[in-house]
């Protein structure tokens, strides 16, 4: 069983692990953080968005042992460590960007992504970038129109579906 | 998943001796082979990444003007440093989605040669080198029908070198679940004649539309581009039936030679 460390939210983290094992299952099981999901495991659905090494990826479809080394942020690092919610969570709950949060931790993660390389994105970018990201509640609109938020942007500029 | 052994060399040389180990598998990105994995449909002893070797990723011009990109090289670097090259870039920038396109490689869908993959229809058209630890291979030769390659067991793709044409484009006419293409057509002009390559489309995979070739290469524009080609041996399956998708390769061919032209 290889050994493995990496830096999960800023703190050192390690673990052993068969080679099988998945990056999900090493967050969720071996350290308890429970606020990556797990959807689909086929990674069509994006629930279980991590950042490895400040890239977006779908920890379901990383192996635990490719992550050796890596720094990790999760939903759990999004936060301050006070609960006080982050930009990107805050504009969620305020434009109503979930129902059943399920889908809503990959959701923060790739919307943290894509607003660190663009900053200011057109709603069709946005769009584009959460094709990795599926939602079976909000039909995405509110999605959007969180993230607009989150990024300074108009919110009324969206047009109605 | 069936367990197995785990190894990440840090040179081609020891990664060509890890895969030496029977039934030893080479692990690109793992955006297909995970899934794969986790079906059972296949059964490693031992996953050999590729994913920590410096040598192996990277974008740059080789000294006959051809781009070269490191066959670890992941779709998201093409598609920000390939701009020498834009048609490819632009193709890079649409596989999967951007978290797939974070991990994917070049090489890893290449020696996979999915049916409905996009890389395999850039390099077929560009008339591309697969260039690997132990030779050079030329696209006319390297595909050899769906999910069949000329790479022997335990052979890395190392690096592929893409001639860069005067003008080109892919257009995908995207599977929207699956994000693959239902089909795409890359259409690109070098100075000695026009090359097309149509993926998603026929069983036998990734193939050469050698009858618009002809007819693009004496006159490059949508006007000049054949009718459908027969249906026959195209894919028929609950997305489009084999008569949809050779109707889909002239339209989309016609939408490449107009945004190359």
């Amino acid at each position: 069983m290889p050994d493995i460390k990496m830096k999960v939210n800023g703190v050192e983290r390690s673990g052993s692990v068969e080679g099988r094992d998945l990056l999900s299952s090493f967050l969720r099981d071996d350290l308890g953080l429970t606020g990556t999901h797990v959807g689909c495991d086929t990674s069509q659905c994006g629930a279980c968005v991590v950042h490895v090494d400040g890239e977006a990826v779908k920890s379901c479809t990383m192996l635990a042992a490719e992550a050796d080394g890596a720094e990790i942020v999760t939903i759990e690092g999004m936060a301050a460590p006070d609960g006080t919610l982050n930009t990107i969570q805050q504009a969620f709950q305020d434009h109503h960007g979930l129902q059943c949060g399920f889908c809503t931790p990959g959701m923060v993660m790739s919307a943290s992504a894509l607003l660190k390389e663009n900053p200011k994105p057109t709603e069709a970018e946005i769009r584009a970038y959460l094709e990795g990201n599926i939602c079976r509640c909000t039909g995405y609109h509110n999605i959007v129109k969180a993230i607009m938020a989150a990024s300074g942007q108009d919110v009324g500029a969206i047009a109605a579906e | 998943m069936y367990n197995f052994d785990f190894e990440k060399p840090s040179t081609v040389a020891d990664a060509v001796a890890a895969l030496g180990q029977e039934d030893a598998q080479a692990l690109g990105g793992g955006q297909t082979l995970i899934p794969t994995l986790k079906q059972r449909l296949a059964s490693p002893s031992k996953l050999v990444s590729l994913k920590g070797i410096p040598e192996m990723v990277g974008i740059c011009r080789g000294d006959d003007g051809a781009l070269c990109i490191g066959g670890a090289t992941p779709h998201v670097q093409v598609a920000a440093e390939a701009g020498d090259y834009p048609a490819l870039a632009a193709l890079a920038s649409h596989i999967g989605d951007p978290a797939v396109r974070n991990r994917g490689t070049i090489g890893g869908s290449l020696a996979n040669n999915d049916p409905a993959a996009c890389y395999p229809a850039a390099a077929l058209a560009s008339g591309a080198t697969i260039k690997t630890n132990s030779r050079e291979i030329a696209a006319d030769d390297y595909f050899q029908g769906m999910f069949t390659t000329a790479l022997e067991e335990g052979e890395i793709i190392t690096e592929v070198r893409f001639p860069v044409p005067e003008k080109a484009n892919y257009q995908k006419f995207v599977q929207p679940a699956s994000r693959f293409a239902l089909t795409g057509v890359f259409v690109a002009k070098y100075a000695d004649g026009v090359r097309v390559a149509v993926t998603g489309a026929s069983e036998e995979g990734v193939f050469r539309w050698t009858e618009a070739e002809a007819a693009l290469s004496s006159n490059f524009s949508a006007d000049a581009v054949p009718s459908a080609p027969s249906a026959d041996g195209m894919i028929g399956d609950i997305h489009g039936t084999p008569e949809y998708r050779a109707h889909l390769i002239a339209v989309l061919t016609k939408r490449a030679v107009a945004a190359a032209a």
